[in-house]
């Protein structure tokens, strides 16, 4: 479906490049909900725009992205704007702002709708106010304009106008975040059976920086750190028997059950996560790995597959 | 209680009160020029003194300006609630109305078509320079020099080069010596070569601020989220610029109705440049004769439409921005 090879995605600024994405490699495939998982500012939103939308200072440094054969990271603009919406759709980490306040939701969607080829209005918004049911919100919602609907019903509107077109990939960024656990559930089941039920998109990327949400959703996860991905693995092996020590550092991380935290304090990542300006030799955890020794400092690791469709990259893991 | 009905409720009480406060203001301040108004009609006897000293105790009765100043007031609001602005003392006995009757046409054909021509090619010119880099560069020096312009200035800076210097337009008035006002071609002619400098000066001083405004509102819209959002959807350059444009201009409505007074002004100092004879010029004359009637006649049309052109752009404003009509039906809920 999605084929990223050796993608380099990096932020020009006056002090320098910022290495946001560093050679990154993974596969989306059909019919499965991939995850990514990382620390804040880890390169988790760059690399996922970047594939829909590359403007300065975002510059494309090196690798591609196969999307059905093609490579987008050297589409012309004019096939580039087609595909966005019919192929790849994203809804955005900014999903709260996403729609221009003085516009209705169905002026929205139809300006959008026209730009693909679309000439039955008509057709459009029956599709919407359908959707729209289908997220369990009134057909009213779109009649109206942004700012009469809360934020649970801005995401829930915001998923709906993403994918209206039924684009094959689906990018989501953080979608949750902004959302209180109810409505964090409401949206994690919609998005749920948005693909596996209606099969309204083909695939999900789905991005967050709480690696426990996707033992509930994804299929696949690929955990990133400071611009480079260290372990992809199916969800299970990721979350029972993780690998890299960053994932490990990942998870232990996260609250569970049944333990005291007033006693136990929750053990949070030590150090912090490094500059993208000037990041650091050899792997980039060294600094903050438990297990670093001198080839770590040195050497940068490679991705090996330890295990059926199990990829780490670590030291640790050599040979 | 609908939103758009509690807002213009509440609009409409606020133009009220500044109404009143206004009018106050206007009858207050000609009576805190210093010196005596009939004595300055009277001027014109100074060779018969004793005719003057007469006609002194004579005109005073006859506008009323030996009675207390609270009975002055009271009788002004009945006169004015009545539409009767009185008498002018320098153009005596013209009655102010139809003094400003007859000027007014010449300010309208001067204010509306400069606003809104200045209006429209700023915010065009504006947006222009917000979405190219180069023409921005070229365009906001001479969008900042004619913003900081002031009217008086710029209609004199005119009137030296295309008057004084190439001898292109005339220098005064309204239309020239020899020709009376009709609907023939030749005084529309006549007509137009006077008006287009004035029309200018008020033109280009006007228009550096909407350009400036636009542009700034552009930049900032562009880098917008819900811009990106479009864009990521595969929006065009015309579809981004058209949702941009249209959230940009909703400030510079606003923009219209925060610099209406200052334009009117600007008018006004215009017109004094040009000796054109508009409401400005008008008053002018009653300034510098210390016409009370005339001053307050003037300045009650000027505070009128300004009131008027402001209530109708709130009324525009809620319209075109649900945002207005939402805050208002959120606390009637
Ligand atoms: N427009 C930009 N210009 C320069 N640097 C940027 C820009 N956007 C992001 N960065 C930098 O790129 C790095 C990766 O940012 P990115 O937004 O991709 O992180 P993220 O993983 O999505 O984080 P979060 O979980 O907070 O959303 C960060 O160091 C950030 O400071
Ligand atoms: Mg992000």
């Amino acid at each position: 479906m999605l084929r990223v090879n050796d993608l380099k995605v990096y932020y020009k600024t006056p002090s320098g490049y910022i290495k946001a994405v560093d050679g990154v490699s993974f596969e989306v495939k059909k019919g499965e909900i991939f995850g990514i998982a990382g620390e804040s500012g880890c390169g988790k939103s760059t690399l996922v725009n970047s594939l829909i939308l590359r403007k300065p200072p975002m510059i494309h440094m090196g690798g591609e992205a196969l999307l059905e054969g093609k490579d987008i990271m050297t589409l012309d603009e004019k096939e580039y704007r087609k595909i966005r919406y019919t192929k790849i759709s994203i809804i955005p980490q900014y999903s709260l702002n996403a729609l221009n306040p003085t516009k209705k939701i169905r002026e929205i969607v139809w300006d959008l709708a026209k730009e693909h080829g679309y000439t039955d209005k008509e057709e459009i918004e029956s599709k919407l106010r359908e959707r729209l049911r289908m997220v369990s919100l009134s057909e009213q919602v779109a009649n109206m304009y942004p700012i009469e609907l809360s934020g649970g019903m801005k995401q829930r509107v915001v998923m709906v106008v993403s994918t209206l077109l039924d684009p094959k990939i689906l990018i989501a960024d953080e979608i949750t975040s902004a959302l209180d656990v109810t409505n964090q559930r409401i949206i994690l089941e919609l998005l749920y059976y948005f693909i596996k039920e209606e099969k309204i998109v083909d695939s999900i990327i789905f991005i967050t920086h709480d690696i426990g949400l996707l033992d509930k959703i994804a299929d696949r996860i690929m955990v990133m750190y400071a611009g480079k991905a260290v372990e992809i693995g199916p969800t299970e092996k990721i979350i029972n028997k993780p690998t890299h020590p960053y994932t490990q550092l990942l998870l232990n991380s996260l609250p569970r059950l049944g333990i005291n935290y007033e006693k136990e304090r929750l053990q949070g990542i030590p150090g912090e996560p490094p500059a993208l300006l000037k990041p650091p030799s050899g792997c980039r955890l060294h600094p903050r790995c438990p297990y670093a020794t001198d080839i770590c400092t040195m050497k940068e690791p490679e991705m090996i597959e330890i295990e059926k469709s199990h990829f780490v990259a670590c030291h640790m893991y050599r040979g | 209680m609908s939103g758009i009905r509690r807002y213009l409720m509440r609009k409409s009480m606020i133009y009220a009160l500044t109404f009143v406060f206004a009018v106050t203001i206007d009858f207050v301040i000609p009576r805190l020029m210093p010196g005596d108004p009939i004595g300055v009609l009277l001027s014109r006897f100074a060779t018969l003194p004793d005719v003057a000293n007469y006609l002194h105790g004579y005109f005073i009765e006859a506008f009323g300006l030996n009675k207390p100043l609270w009975q002055q007031y009271l009788s002004f609001w009945n006169a004015v609630l009545h539409g009767d602005l009185g008498i002018s003392i320098y153009y005596y006995p013209k009655p102010v109305a139809q003094i400003i009757k007859e000027a007014l046409p010449y300010d309208l054909a001067l204010l509306l078509p400069s606003i809104v021509v200045s209006w429209v090619v700023g915010n065009w010119l504006g947006a222009y320079a917000g979405k190219s880099k180069r023409f921005d560069s070229y365009l906001m020096p001479v969008f900042y020099f004619l913003q900081a312009s002031p009217y008086f200035w710029f209609a004199i800076l005119l009137a030296y080069i295309f008057t004084v210097k190439l001898g292109l337009f005339p220098i005064s008035g309204a239309y020239g010596y020899g020709v009376l006002p009709s609907f023939s071609w030749e005084f529309i002619k006549d007509y137009l070569h006077h008006w287009i400098l004035p029309f200018l000066s008020l033109f280009f001083v006007q228009l550096g601020g909407w350009a400036i405004g636009m542009r700034n509102m552009i930049i900032y819209e562009v880098e917008a989220d819900y811009i990106r959002y479009l864009e990521s959807l595969g929006a065009s350059e015309r579809l981004l610029m058209k949702h941009a444009f249209k959230n940009a201009m909703l400030p510079q409505i606003t923009g219209l109705a925060l610099q209406l007074g200052l334009i009117v002004a600007g008018n006004v100092t215009v017109q004094v440049v040009f000796s054109y004879p508009g409401i400005g010029y008008i008053l002018m004359q009653g300034i510098m004769n210390q016409d009370y009637f005339l001053i307050q006649g003037c300045f009650l049309v000027i505070i009128l439409t300004v009131l008027v052109a402001n209530f109708t752009i709130d009324l525009l404003y809620a319209l075109v921005d649900p945002r207005i009509k939402y805050a208002y039906t959120e606390e009637g809920a």
